[in-house]
């Protein structure tokens, strides 16, 4: 770890300000993922701007019926919000299926969209990484590789983003509230993730001097069908082989609305609008989900040591709109996968 | 004070509460990196960034520019240190081979290999001094994969005699089976880290804390390393947390911090991290060949196993992997031969049950491929090619009640309601498979002493070089003398880990219970000789006639055994001798044996559920049956087991240290990717201790239940996957992926 400066923001203003005045800060908030990487000097801040304590903690009912979370929100309160268990139970879900617990009561609502991919290649200084050191190649094309990504992937970059939340968010057609020195804009959450494309080092459209302050939800949360299902290599504390938030509106036994969006496939939170087009309208049965998953994996490309993923996110998304569709979400707290 | 235990109890074989867990849990026990005496200074190690080849130039100027560094040692000013191979071996080094020696010459060995130790007086500073030395290398062609090396690999193992002629009789079988099997390389991961503290006293004896399973050792390495003599290092390492056979060999952080103390003057304390102990020693990559030939009615005629082990360039590390298989069924040809295949990566090591583990693993599976090729229950193969006799040397066994593990486990597991067929048991998505697997380890004993202090006030201190790594040491020795001297537990002070104390082997191989307690009852016998000595000097006493044979040491009196009411109280004794203490040392003493041999076994039976369409594994029961003579301690001895199961759950379907080939670098350096599992994998565990009395292994009939626990179950797993879902997967672990590629067409 490299020396570093610290210092506390007193207000989001004040955060803004630090940050556009030092170059080389980073912002930290929980730091389950900034201290890691800052451990094996993947990270090199010279200052951290501890934006902790900032009051960015509620979660508020907007005018619009949407609800308002603080950048600031521990991922576990959020999971266990009332408003959120009772009405957008896939972002309860979705939350509760990653890290450990302990972890959960570190980590932030800001910080869980800007933690940066779980690529072995990117934690290791003595290997190349283009994400990590631009330019320098891209150990994991010709590498290990089982985990990385079936879909936008580039030559430069084939990571993934690790988030299980931000798939649950993405499907629900969230915005981000930032400010920076210029004020406030919103981000929609389709798109603050990047594709690598030929700037893999760059993972979100977040400036450099913007600071998250707020995550928001619109009114409507899909709490009657919808599921959130996550294949690992064990049954909890692992990141996502692939993971699949899927959530309906039915009207006897037809999908008038749906939203299906998938983690652990590509450097962002993958949602396919056209993959939901194909389901409205459909009877909400097996071949009409499958229909739907043939079409968001009609570009999907193995790696040397993936092409497993592509079938079983196939197989995945199937299940995970049946889940949605009967009414029976998939619990995080019993295994078993119904 | 009363010494007088009202309810005279016996200890050994009830379920006792650790005696030091009350210590762990608070905090108050300590731990080889958490000594501290005021003025340390902190190690950070650099490690080599390429597989093979040497350092061309070292430059530390950055790192000795940042304030608070004390020192950059590297092998070019580096202390002096023994030139030989022989003063480098440890107790548990490999016969053959030159071991490693950190900071020695720019010789780089295999990838986070130590090249420099950075010490400064606060850990930070270490550390961020540690990313500041600058390496050039010159790199050297190299190899880490095993697969590359299986043709030039070394034959270390292979019988005396041969047996028959298992190729010709295999080619004439009725039945046959051939398959190759592999378990990737697996590290130790234990929680605590490998750490060493090492306190100077004013160029007095060096006292070093140190993580390790074998403090003697430890220092008589030392001692060799830095041409020591004994009473010039001292090794005390009062509580480990797991080691798992990582800690039985020195490791290089022990001989980092010692250099650094030694050279500075100071004391010193260095704190591996979790990356780094990927640099340590590990379970060898194998690759492993079985052929069994078998007639139609499941006896076997032809066993053949071959394998394949990692080990380094410059030691030659294995263990007993093929010669299992030649060993536990009846067949009249059998043949076995490892091999070891040197590569580019630091020698490997003893793992829990080191080469069984492994072998039984590969044998187990191929008999289950066996009974599905004979169409016969696997329970039932086993049974028709049981052996009552060691196969290899032909003894009989001082005991084996492997049949009653088949049977109680078979029972308890509720095997007879099996539907043979693959694939045929559901429970909803689910397809459910069974599986079971033999096991079987070694009951080795070795020579231990152990000192006994018994004072007036009938408290007795019972010392002993021995480690308790987490395995209850300290309790069954503590039981042990609580019986053997007639004290209530709470009585009983047990000391270990201390180099100084009376001599132990290291603790491994599954000996220290049959050797520490049997230097506890031999000590405790002096003891009592002794007591009687004096009672008999004792006016009207009422033992003056009594023999030492007679006597007993029982609710805190030296009574008559066979007339209870003669007897007298040993404070009685201590005080008409005058004596304040009496001390014994004693060495057990076993009696040569060369005509049994002596095993554990064990059977264990699997349950699986695997959703078909997903490949989502899920390990619903485990009961595992062992017949492992007397189990001194119920509590302590199911905790072995269930962790061994575990640990066998975790080789089965988690474990796998994944190297990148073209770097000839560990990526998943880490436990967040090293898989082991966690709580949410584990089910129901049910173990079983088959009554198996021994009046041969030795007096007490303890054989020693470490490492029996976690043989066998990664072939009851993967034979209980095959179960459910027809897929044979013979490379570990078995992941969803390899279930769901391989699933037959349907
Ligand atoms: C062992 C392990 C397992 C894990 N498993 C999972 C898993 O299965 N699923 C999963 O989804 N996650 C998992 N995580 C990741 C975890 O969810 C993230 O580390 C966490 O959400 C990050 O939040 P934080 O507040 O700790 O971020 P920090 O570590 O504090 O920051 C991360 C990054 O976000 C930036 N940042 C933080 N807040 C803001 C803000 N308000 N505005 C702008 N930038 C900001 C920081 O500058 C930094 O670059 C795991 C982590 C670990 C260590
Ligand atoms: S996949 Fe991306 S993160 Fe991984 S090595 Fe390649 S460039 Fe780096």
């Amino acid at each position: 770890m490299i020396p570093f400066q610290y210092t506390r923001a007193n207000n989001v203003a004040d955060a803004v300000r630090l940050i556009a005045a030092n170059s080389g800060a980073k912002f930290i908030a929980g730091g389950t993922n900034l201290l890691d990487l800052m451990k094996d000097n993947v990270e090199r801040p010279t200052k951290l701007i501890d934006i902790s304590r900032l009051p960015l903690t509620s979660v508020e009912e907007t005018a619009s019926g949407g609800l308002r979370i603080g950048a600031l929100v521990p991922n576990a309160d959020l999971a266990w919000h009332p408003l959120i268990e009772k009405r957008y139970p896939l972002v309860a879900s979705a939350i509760l299926a990653g890290a450990s617990q302990q972890l959960r009561n570190m980590a932030s609502t800001g910080g869980n969209l800007v933690q940066r991919t779980r690529c072995a290649y990117f934690y290791d200084t003595a290997t190349p990484c283009n994400k990590r050191q631009p330019g320098s190649g891209c150990s994991a094309v010709n590498g290990i590789n089982r985990g990385h990504a079936i879909l936008g992937a580039s030559t430069s970059c084939i990571a993934t983003h690790p988030s299980d939340m931000c798939v649950a968010l993405v499907a629900l057609d969230a915005t981000v509230h930032v400010t920076g020195p210029n004020g406030g804009r919103t981000i929609p959450f389709a798109d603050f993730h990047r594709l690598p494309g030929d700037t893999p080092h760059i993972d979100t459209n977040l400036g450099p001097d913007e600071i998250i302050t707020a995550i928001e939800v619109p009114a409507k949360g899909f709490a009657t069908n919808y599921s959130y299902l996550k294949i690992r290599d064990r049954l909890s504390y692992a990141f996502a082989l692939i993971s699949v938030a899927a959530a309906l509106e039915l009207k006897d036994g037809t999908i008038q609305e749906a939203r299906l969006a998938l983690g652990g496939v590509a450097h962002k939170p993958w949602r396919d609008v056209a993959a939901e087009a194909a389901l409205r309208g459909r009877p909400a049965e097996e071949a009409s989900f499958a229909a739907a998953a043939d079409l968001l994996l009609r570009d999907a490309r193995p790696q040397a040591q993936n092409g497993f993923k592509i079938d079983l996110a196939k197989r995945a998304i199937i299940r995970t709109l049946t889940q949605a569709a009967r009414g029976t979400p998939q619990s995080q707290s019993n295994k078993t996968i119904q | 004070m009363s010494m007088v235990n009202n309810t005279a109890k016996t200890y050994t074989g009830t379920a006792t509460s650790r005696v030091d867990g009350r210590a762990k849990v608070t905090g108050a026990a300590k731990y080889a990196g958490d000594f501290n005496e005021g003025g340390l200074a902190y190690g950070a190690v650099v490690e080599s960034t390429i597989a093979r080849g040497r350092i061309a130039r070292i430059d530390t100027s950055q790192a000795l520019r940042v304030p608070g560094v004390i020192d950059v040692i590297t092998h070019e000013n580096r202390p002096r240190v023994a030139d030989t191979d022989q003063a480098w071996k440890d107790d548990v080094a490999p016969e053959e081979g030159s071991p490693f020696r950190p900071l020695y010459d720019d010789m780089i060995k295999f990838n986070q290999q130590p090249i420099a130790l950075v010490v400064a007086e606060e850990w930070e500073i270490a550390r961020y001094a540690a990313s500041l030395v600058r390496v050039d290398y010159e790199k050297q062609p190299f190899v880490t994969d095993v697969y590359r090396k299986r043709d030039d690999a070394i034959v270390v193992e292979k019988p005396d005699k041969l047996r028959g002629d298992a190729a010709k009789a295999f080619a004439a079988a009725e039945v046959r089976h051939q398959a190759d099997y592999f378990i990737p390389t697996e590290h130790h991961n234990p929680m605590e880290l490998f750490a060493t503290t090492a306190m100077w006293d004013g160029g007095g004896p060096l006292t070093v804390y140190d993580k390790t399973q074998g403090v003697q050792n430890v220092q008589q390495y030392l001692c060799g390393v830095f041409e020591k003599k004994p009473e010039e290092i001292r090794v005390i390492s009062p509580y480990v947390g797991g080691a798992f056979g990582a800690g039985l060999r020195p490791q290089y952080q022990v001989v980092l911090a010692v250099m650094a103390a030694l050279k500075l003057q100071r004391s010193v304390r260095l704190v591996l991290t979790r990356q780094q102990m990927y640099g340590l020693g590990y379970r060898p990559a194998t690759i492993e060949r079985l052929a069994l030939g078998a007639r139609r009615d499941g006896t076997l005629d032809a066993i053949t196993h071959e394998a394949v082990g990692v080990t380094s360039q410059f030691e030659e590390f294995s263990r007993n992997d093929t010669g299992w298989s030649a060993l536990l069924y009846t067949s009249p040809n059998a043949r076995y031969e490892h091999r070891v295949a040197p590569l580019d990566v630091p020698t490997s090591c003893d793992m829990r049950a080191p080469g069984a583990a492994t072998g039984v693993y590969a044998l187990e599976s191929a008999m289950d491929e066996l009974a599905v090729a004979l169409k016969m229950d696997p329970v039932e193969l086993r049974m028709r090619c049981y052996s009552d006799r060691d196969q290899n040397e032909d003894l009989p066994y001082t005991s084996k009640c492997l049949r009653e593990c088949y049977r109680e486990g078979a029972a308890a597991f509720g095997w007879d309601k099996r539907n043979a067929e693959p694939r045929s048991m559901r429970d909803g998505r689910n397809l459910v498979g069974w599986g079971m697997a033999s096991g079987v380890w070694e009951a080795l004993q070795m020579p231990a002493a152990v000192r006994i202090v018994m004072t007036a006030n009938g408290h007795a201190e019972v010392s002993c070089a021995a480690s308790d790594i987490g395995t209850g040491t300290y309790t069954i020795m503590a039981q042990v003398a609580a019986d053997s001297l007639g004290l209530p537990i709470e009585n009983i002070t047990i000391h270990l880990a201390d180099s100084t104390l009376p001599r132990a082997p290291v603790e491994g191989g599954s000996w220290m219970a049959a050797s520490a307690c049997h230097a506890v009852v031999a000590t405790a016998s002096e003891v009592r000789k002794e007591l009687l000595r004096l009672a008999k000097l004792m006016k009207a006493s009422p033992l003056a006639d009594t023999v030492e044979e007679d006597v007993t040491l029982s609710d805190g009196k030296l009574v008559s055994r066979t007339q209870a009411e003669r007897g007298v109280s040993i404070s009685d004794i201590m005080r008409h001798g005058a004596m304040e203490r009496i001390e014994k040392e004693k060495t057990n003493e076993f009696a040569e044996d060369k005509a049994h041999a002596r095993n554990t076994h064990s059977a264990v039976f699997a349950e699986v559920k695997i959703d078909e369409e997903l490949g989502v594994i899920r390990v619903t029961r485990v009961v595992s049956a062992v017949a492992a003579g007397r189990v001194l301690n119920l509590k302590t001895g199911r905790s072995q087991v269930m962790g061994a199961v575990v640990g066998g759950i975790g080789m089965a379907l988690h474990e796998e240290t994944v190297y990148d080939h073209g770097f000839g670098r560990i990526v998943n350096h880490n436990i967040a990717e090293y898989h082991v599992p966690v709580n949410a994998d584990i089910h129901d565990i049910q173990v079983i201790f088959v009554d198996e009395p021994d009046a041969l292994v030795n007096p007490l009939g303890i054989k020693g239940i470490g490492e029996i626990g976690i043989v066998g179950v990664a072939a009851a797993v993967a034979n209980a996957v095959y179960h459910a879902t027809g897929v044979r997967v013979r490379d570990l672990p078995i992941t969803l992926d390899k279930v769901l590629a391989r699933r037959p067409a349907t």
